[in-house]
Formats: C-alpha cells, structure tokens, sequence
C-alpha cells in the first residue's frame, strides 16, 4: 500500500522539472510582490505586480491548469493590470507616493499584523496532513478545456448565469460612476480668449520653456529678464515630479559655450 | 518537491498583499494588494484541485477571477470619482465622514 503511495507521488507529485521551475519562479514573485509594497513610485508597483500575475500563470499551467494559466496571463495581466495602469496615468503622481507616515506607529503595527497573518497561515498549512496529489491526468483526459467546459455548463451553469448579471451591474456601475453631467453649456475658445484678456493676467499665453538653443526641453524652465527661472514655463506635474531641471545646471555650461562661440569665430 | 510548497508560496503571497493594503497610502496600490490577495488564493485553489485530482478547484479560482475582474472595473470607477471630486487618490483624505 505503501509502495503504491509512493508510486502515486512518483508519477503525480511535482517532479524534477517543475521543482526548478518553481523555485526559479517563487523567489521572482516574492520579491516582485514585495516591490509592490515597497516601490515608491505607483508605476513600478503595477509592473512588478504584472510581473507577479506572468509568473502565477507559469505556474497554473505548469499544474495542469492550461485554461487558468491563459486566462491569467489575457484577463489579469492584458486587461486589468492595463486598466490599472490606464487609471493610473490619468490620476498622475500626487502626495500618496510618500512614505511618510501619517498614523504614529502604522507602519510597524501593519508589518507585525502581515508576519502574523504570514505565521499563522504558514503553520495551518505545516499542521496539515496533506494526502499524495491525486493529479489530474484522469480529469483532464479528454483535455482541461474540455473538463472545465463540462464542470461550468453543468454542475455550475446556475453560478454562471449569475455572474452574467454580476458583470453587467459591474459595467452599468463604472458607466454611471464615470459619466460627467455638463453643467452649463461648452465653453468656445472664442469665450475663452474673451475671459482670458478679460482678467488680464495672462494674455499673451504662458512661457514657454527651454533657454538656449541647447535647452529647449520641457523640463527647462525658461528664464526671466532678472535671471529667475519662470515657473510658469513647466509643467505642474513635472514639478509635483521634481523633475524640473535645475538653473544652474545649464548656467554653468555658458562660460564654456561663450568661449566656443568666440574660438569658432576665429577659427 | 513538496505540493505543499505552493501553499506556502500562496500564504507569503496572500501577506504580502495584506500588508500593501495595510501600509501604502495610495488608493490605487492598496487596490493591487487586494488584487494580489485573490491571486494568491487562487494558486491555493489550483493546487488543491490538484491535489484532490478534480476540476472543481480550477471552476472556483475561474469565478473568483471573474468576480475580481468585476470588482476592479467598479473600484477604479470610485477610485476616479474620488479623485474627481477630492483632487487626490490618497486613502487619507476620503475623510469626510470622521467626526
């Protein structure tokens, strides 16, 4: 009996190959969830979680799960990772980012709780007495399509009507939450142009950026006749970004460049 | 290997994503930890399938993928009309309601 145990953990447990593959793959997703965590930039969180979401999906096929795995890989990371990504540039960066605690003592009261939580599953699963996979090769004879395909439209076909309904509420829900009422009617540019000269405050445009012919990027903010940078001249959110160049960096090139100029007229 | 490791990888993962929601401030982020979480139980799910040798596991880990795709839909529509209204997706500052 035993023998055939054993057998059984021969043929259906986790073999050689996906032994290296998990602990190829595991160490990866770790780490990439962890910079989820600590990443400070909100961008970097959703590629290393799209990172995470590639990797799961390895693994789903690698149990024998074929249809999971594809739909991991099309559905978490083309679709929602992409919405996420999506919601994220139109939000832009802002004061979340920082990693200055706002609660006294949270972020080490959040650390224990998660290491607990971590703990306490940890051991749940150790204390378990886990039988000798059964695999799925019986189940999936006919190909795991075709078994998940048999399970959803008849054991489950009821759970699966339902989720019809689940997400068209879902779609009604983001369409309601999105839509914008237009209070007033559109403005023209006409009515712009006439409001802006109006107030008087700005009416020959912004600044535009970049000193120099070397210096006519973005992040250049443009100079006042006193030699200030204008801050007017870049954009907010490359400011929000710290982005902007500093004025001194260009400033100090101008000594070497007159020179240029003064050598190459005599040249 | 142990089938027993891919639990353990899912219970690491599954704190992971608690601790992001309880640590980061932006409302966005603490949404992946969430995500992450459902990720984690679904490998859990999968390998129990795997190990009890049907197809059942595989059939939940499908809905909760669904449900998931759902919830992330509405949530980032709030997420936006929060930010809409308030300027910021910071969890901090939907406060509103506090006394």
């Amino acid at each position: 009996m035993s023998g055939l145990a054993a057998a059984a953990v021969a043929t259906n447990g986790p073999g050689g190959g996906e032994a290296v593959l998990f602990w190829v793959l595991a160490p990866v997703m770790v780490i990439a969830a962890l910079g989820l965590l600590l990443a400070k930039k909100a961008v970097h969180a959703a590629l290393a979680m799209a990172l995470v979401m590639v990797a799961l999906g390895v693994l789903y096929v690698a149990q024998d799960a074929d249809f999971l795995g594809v739909i991991q890989v099309f559905v978490y990371t083309g679709a929602v990772m992409m919405l996420f990504l999506f919601v994220l540039m139109l939000v832009g960066v802002d004061s979340s980012d920082s990693l200055v605690e706002t609660i006294k003592g949270q972020r080490w009261l959040g650390l224990l709780l998660a290491v607990g939580l971590a703990g306490l599953l940890g051991s749940a699963v150790g204390s378990a007495v886990i039988a000798s996979p059964v695999g799925l090769t019986t189940a999936n004879a006919e190909g795991n399509v075709v078994g998940i395909a048999i399970k959803i439209f008849a054991q489950y076909v009821f759970a699966f009507e339902v989720t019809s309904a689940l997400l068209i509420t879902a779609a009604m829900g983001a369409m309601v939450l999105a839509h914008q009422e237009r209070l007033g009617e559109k403005k023209s540019q006409r009515v712009r142009s006439q409001a802006r000269f109006r107030s008087g405050r700005i009416a020959a445009g912004l600044p535009a950026p970049g000193v120099f012919a070397r210096h006519n990027a973005v992040d250049t903010p443009a100079l006042l006749p006193d030699g200030t940078p204008s801050e007017l001249s870049v954009s907010r959110v490359l400011r929000a970004r710290e982005q902007v160049r500093d004025i001194d960096d260009f400033d100090r090139e101008v000594g070497r460049i007159e020179t240029d100029v003064e050598q190459g007229g005599r040249r | 290997m142990n089938i027993a490791n891919y639990l353990y990888l899912s219970c690491i993962l599954f704190a992971i994503g608690a601790a992001t929601v309880l640590l980061r401030r932006n409302a966005i982020v603490v949404f992946m930890g969430v995500e992450l979480m459902l990720n984690a139980t679904n490998l859990a799910f999968v390998t129990f399938a795997r190990i009890q040798g049907s197809l059942d596991g595989q059939v939940v880990a499908l809905f909760v993928m669904l449900v998931a795709a759902a919830e992330v839909v509405v949530g980032l529509a709030i997420i936006m009309t929060i930010f809409r209204a308030r300027r910021s997706a910071s969890v901090d500052d939907a406060n509103l309601l506090r006394l």
